[in-house]
């Protein structure tokens, strides 16, 4: 855990958290920290409180008990540090926006109701366009857009928010390999800058890129290291499912031990 | 010429009319596009018929009617937030039991008093051609708060219309701005009962904004092509309502509503075309290509 106490207070700390909806907790007792420039996979099935807890890092539900610290405070109470990936909502399509117009969104919570963009809003948008590699699409409507086009300037979104913590909820839905590419050399370049990065999924390769991992199944079933936490053992409690581990990578087998986590 | 013309010029009522629906039209192309886009026609259309009854006993006990409709989109949109918060049903479901239960307190009401019955026709399809100038500036200020608040919560509504939560993530709280949206909405069907009545502010409401969606490729010039869209229906309506002896309110949201219809056909049509000359042009025959 040494890794975790890096310079400074940590960009999320959670203690004895509690969180679900309304008075129904999801998952309880929950507890760690993150240091700048880290990434956590949440991993677990449809229901298993990933987003649930996703949700309550970026301050959109309350927490039941215990204490979520999100750069030292209250969750929510930097917008213009926090970015959210939800999942794609179909009332999105009928919106009269064209691709440019959804990325700009971002940079609302900088320059609030009245300010105006600025050369490095207008910069970060496309840059962020750029990475995503969706800059040509820039005037296309989002209704023209196809399902893989559409997450990648949901995550150029997401990017331009030019934020120090990134959300994100099922991130890889709907993308081909090349956007997967994309995304996945953003993420790099975003810790390497310090930002730190929660992903919720149920893949579990995308999991074990990520520096941590939290299994989830209403319960914490593992937290730690992601090749640490990632065991067959784990899985098998998280997924009812059974994995090996072949050259540092968790493969998914049945009914068949695995080996130890490491090279 | 003159027939477009001079029903205006010769007859008060006429010009109070068209410019009083006309700021009708502009005030129902901006709430109109939150409508459609927000996916809020439900409360609108609850909220357009609710208002009946606090019209209904406002009249009654000779207050105006504008301030028991404020009153009774109140308690509607109050009792909606409230039923929705405190049970697990949906707010479809609260919205419509507030819109049958309204509605039917209203007809009760004004079903007892038997000095009612002319103007329940009044409340329900408006008395453009009896407007007043007093009414006119109401509408006009009624008009000014919608369009400068639509100014200053652009960008919330465009996050909000796009995802409550990425309002919430960005510092907008989605349920204040969710609110100043159902007041704008309520405001509009106040201030427009008088002049197309409750039962059609309705469709001023909804129909040049949906005619606006087949084209528009911005928020802003849907918002704008909305109004436009309106302007040109009171126009037309009140023309045809002057030459063919029909109900003003009634003539203005037909109008619009074909327009819809004729847009929509329209854009398929031309969408059609332009896949077939797309095919045309990919399998064109060696006779045409040459």
């Amino acid at each position: 855990m040494s890794t975790q106490v890096a310079l400074g207070s940590p960009v999320l700390a959670a203690a004895k958290l509690s969180i679900g909806y309304g008075r129904r907790s999801v998952v309880a007792d929950i507890g760690f920290e993150l240091a700048a420039g880290s990434t956590l996979a949440l991993v677990g099935v449809n229901g298993s409180g990933k987003s649930t807890l996703l949700k309550t890092i970026a301050g959109l539900l309350p927490e039941l008990s215990g204490s979520i610290r999100v750069f030292g405070k209250e969750p929510g109470s930097f917008p213009a540090r926090v970015a959210y990936l939800n999942q794609i909502n179909s009332n999105q399509m009928i919106l009269p926006l064209r691709a440019i117009d959804i990325v700009r969104m971002a940079r609302f919570s900088s320059i609030g109701l009245f300010g105006r963009a600025t050369d490095d809003d207008k910069r970060i948008v496309r840059e962020s366009m750029e990475r995503m590699e969706v800059i040509g699409l820039a005037s296309e409507p989002l209704s023209a857009l196809s399902g893989g086009q559409r997450q990648r300037v949901f995550i150029a979104q997401a990017l331009a928010h030019d934020a120090r913590l990134l959300l994100l909820d099922e991130p890889e839905t709907n993308l081909d390999a090349e956007g997967k590419e994309k995304y996945r050399a953003a993420v790099r370049a975003f810790t390497e800058q310090g930002g730190v990065v929660v992903i919720a999924t149920h893949d579990i390769k995308e999991a074990s890129r990520c520096g941590w991992a939290m299994l989830l199944a209403k319960k914490v079933v593992a937290f730690g290291p992601g090749c640490s936490v990632l065991t067959p053992e784990a899985l098998l409690s998280t997924f009812g499912i059974t994995a090996r581990m072949e050259e540092g990578k968790v493969v998914v087998v049945e009914r068949e031990h695995g080996h130890e986590c490491g090279e | 010429m003159n027939a477009l013309v001079v029903p205006f010029v010769d007859n008060g009522f006429m010009l109070n009319a068209l410019v009083g629906g006309l700021i009708v039209a502009i005030a129902c192309g901006i709430v109109g596009t939150l409508v459609v886009l927000r996916g809020l026609a439900f409360i609108g259309d609850a909220l357009a018929h609710g208002v009946l009854p606090g019209i209904a006993v406002a009249l009654l006990l000779g207050y105006p009617g504008i301030l028991g409709a404020a009153v009774g989109s109140a308690v509607m949109i109050g009792g909606i937030g409230y039923i929705t918060r405190r049970s697990s049903l949906s707010n479809d479901t609260a919205i419509g039991l507030f819109f049958v239960g309204m509605l039917a307190l209203g007809v009760i009401i004004v079903s007892r008093s038997t000095s009612f019955s002319g103007d329940l026709v009044r409340v329900l399809f408006g008395e453009l051609l009896g407007i007043s100038r007093r009414d006119i500036l109401v509408q006009l200020i009624a008009t000014i708060i919608i369009a400068a608040t639509a100014v200053v919560c652009y960008r919330p509504f465009l996050l909000l219309c796009f995802s409550s939560e990425q309002a919430d993530i960005s510092g907008f709280s989605s349920r204040l701005f969710h609110g100043i949206m159902l007041a704008m909405i309520a405001l509009t069907v106040i201030v427009s009962f008088q002049t197309v009545g409750t039962m059609l502010v309705f469709g001023m409401l909804l129909a040049p904004a949906a005619t606006s969606a087949l084209f528009a490729r911005r928020v802003s010039t849907m918002m704008a092509t909305a109004s436009a869209i309106g302007a040109v229906s009171v126009y037309a309506g009140l023309l045809i309502s002057y030459h063919f002896d029909l109900a003003a309110g009634a003539a203005i949201t037909l109008v619009a509503t074909i327009v819809f219809f004729a847009s929509f056909v329209a854009v398929r049509l031309a969408r059609r075309l332009s896949e077939n000359r797309q095919a045309a042009a990919l399998g064109g025959s060696p006779a045409e290509s040459a």
